[in-house]
């Protein structure tokens, strides 16, 4: 690993800069994240007087229970949903400015401020617009016929939490869209433009596959974001509900270990989500870093 | 501009006029809301006009709150957020900074291992160590109190990478020249690279705060006693009460006042903000 030519000979010193960052790294993370595996092969009994050493029977029950698989596949929906949404919007968004010279920076600032909002918040605001008593979209829809209820509705739940997580992710993907799409040299663009291809053509050709490592980057983000930073939008807005059908990974680990008090359980879910997060970091370094270059 | 073409142009600002309206209306109908009296709600559907209570709901909600519903007033939510976010932004800024301070200047036995350890960090969000974490901070008796808000956050790989890469890009002339001068290390990194470092702390320091302020499940889960509530974990709670008694507008009015200040921070500090993010992430 890379230092400097010359270094500083200290030799206690070194340590003590870097030990308030070990010790909270060790007290905070790495001792629970060991307690969380360690549990997850216990069991403990009603009383909680004894734990005995279970193996894998915490996992063999987990992958056998319903309701688990249900969370695992409406994680999958809810992420791909939310990514593919957010990433298809804001790079429509980021184009659209990247066309533009002056006015480009104002529509800017309109557009990014979303990513301030905390996401309890967003589930909040969509939680009032979609609200069936007296929330304006409901009383539209109601108009086209549709009669909206996401507190009986799994499918209206769903569309709910998608809607405001894509909505506050948009100015994140617009960003670094934004970014990726001035890196594009513009001499390329123009000499397609005088061999004659259009704007859209220009644009499929060109600009799309030069931007496939933001693309990329932002995929990987998209998915880490949808799994682990909307904890506070299925909170505010469905509690997980109706029926579990918007119980994702992250809110079931929290109802079953907090709410549910089932240790056992919570701990081995925690596992999973731990491989979850090292899996994505992993293909994040390994892809990202080396990005695809032209 | 490779090519004029009108029709493309309108087509352009069209997509963004829609785009800027999808994103404020939700947030306009919030601001709506908080400006209306209590009868507002009881029929049909959510007015699209501004009304006459605004400073009154503001008021009510700032100095009072809902404390039948277990509620503190907003201020003193508000503090807490700024407590935290300024608490936990420093914190992060200042362990980072001395850790990679010590990895780049530094040769040390374990030098590796300490890196890998902060990098391990980045696979451990709060999300996934929920109970663990909170049997820690209960048996250091930190529950209810700011330390144990704001401790169990401040540990950072990002902040901890971002200043290691800028480190390598220091030159090293700087601090051989330093060291012949008599300088010693903690001389230089007092006066030569703290210094070079202000914009990249300035940027971090932006993102950090919004991070530290929108934070909710960590803090949902250390506090139980209204003192320590903060803004953004305090208004779930509003919202609760909100569905059953029609109480949208003072609901409303402190939501918006809990987006306020980090919306702000993005909106005047543009320039920094974006740098933070772009770097922060690489």
């Amino acid at each position: 690993m890379q230092t400097k030519r010359t270094i500083f000979p200290n030799k206690g010193l070194p340590y003590l800069l870097l030990a308030p960052q070990l010790v909270i790294t060790f007290v905070f993370f790495l001792w629970p994240a060991g307690q969380a595996v360690k549990s997850s092969f216990e069991r403990e009994d009603p009383f909680g007087f004894r734990t005995t050493f279970v193996w894998f029977e915490n996992y063999q029950r987990l992958f056998r229970e319903p309701s688990y698989i249900n969370s695992l596949w409406t994680s999958l929906v809810f992420s791909v949903a939310v990514t593919a949404i957010s990433m298809g919007v804001s790079l429509l968004l980021a184009v659209a400015v990247n066309r533009l010279l002056r006015s480009g920076r104002i529509y800017t600032t309109l557009l990014v401020w979303p990513y301030a909002v905390a996401p309890v918040v967003a589930g909040i605001l969509w939680w009032f617009m979609f609200n069936p008593t007296i929330g304006i979209l409901p009383y539209v829809l109601d108009a086209l016929g549709i009669n909206w209820n996401h507190r009986v509705n799994a499918n209206h739940a769903m569309i709910l939490i998608v809607l405001a997580a894509s909505w506050k992710q948009i100015s994140y993907n617009f960003l670094f869209f934004v970014a990726g799409l001035q890196s594009v040299p513009q001499s390329l663009t123009e000499a397609a433009a005088i061999d004659g291809a259009g704007p859209f053509k220009r644009f499929w050709t060109i600009v799309f596959p030069l931007l496939s490592p933001t693309t990329f980057f932002l995929l990987i983000v998209n998915i880490n974001y949808a799994m682990f930073d909307t904890f506070g939008i299925i909170d505010a807005s469905t509690s997980g509900g109706p029926a579990g059908a918007t119980n994702t990974l992250v809110y079931k680990v929290y109802a079953d270990g907090f709410l549910g008090l089932n240790i056992g359980s919570s701990s081995a879910q925690s596992v999973v989500l731990m491989a979850i997060v090292i899996a994505l970091t992993a293909i994040q370094f390994r892809y990202v870093e080396r990005r695809v270059q032209y | 501009m490779v090519e004029n073409r009108p029709f493309l142009t309108l087509l352009t600002h069209l997509v963004l006029i829609i785009g800027v309206v999808v994103i404020v209306f939700p947030v306009y109908l919030a601001f709506i809301a908080s400006t209306r009296g209590g009868g507002d709600f009881m029929s049909g559907v959510v007015p699209l006009m501004p009304g006459p209570h605004m400073i009154e709901n503001y008021s009510r909600m700032l100095t009072a709150g809902l404390s039948t519903y277990g509620a503190p007033p907003v201020w003193q939510m508000l503090s807490n957020s700024l407590i935290m976010a300024l608490a936990v932004s420093i914190g992060k800024i200042a362990i980072s900074i001395t850790s990679a301070y010590a990895i780049v200047y530094f040769k040390f036995p374990f030098r590796f291992l300490a890196f890998w350890l902060i990098f391990i960090t980045l696979m451990l969000p709060v999300e996934v160590r929920i109970i663990p974490t909170f049997a820690v901070v209960a048996n250091l008796g930190m529950l209810n109190s700011y330390p144990g808000l704001i401790i169990p956050l401040i540990a950072s790989a990002t902040a901890t990478f971002l200043f290691r890469q800028f480190f390598l890009t220091v030159p090293d002339e700087l601090m051989e020249a330093a060291r012949v001068d008599g300088a010693g290390p903690m001389k230089f990194f007092r006066d030569i690279l703290l210094p070079l470092s202000r914009t990249n702390i300035a940027a971090l320091f932006v993102i950090l705060f919004i991070y530290g302020w929108v934070q909710y499940l960590w803090p949902l889960l250390v506090t139980t006693d209204t003192r320590y509530y903060t803004i953004v974990m305090g208004i779930k709670r509003l919202a609760q009460v909100a569905d059953a008694d029609p109480l949208w507008n003072l609901v409303m009015a402190a939501v918006m006042l809990a987006m306020l200040p980090p919306v702000l921070v993005v909106i005047f500090m543009q320039r920094l903000f974006v740098k933070g993010l772009v770097e922060t992430e690489k």
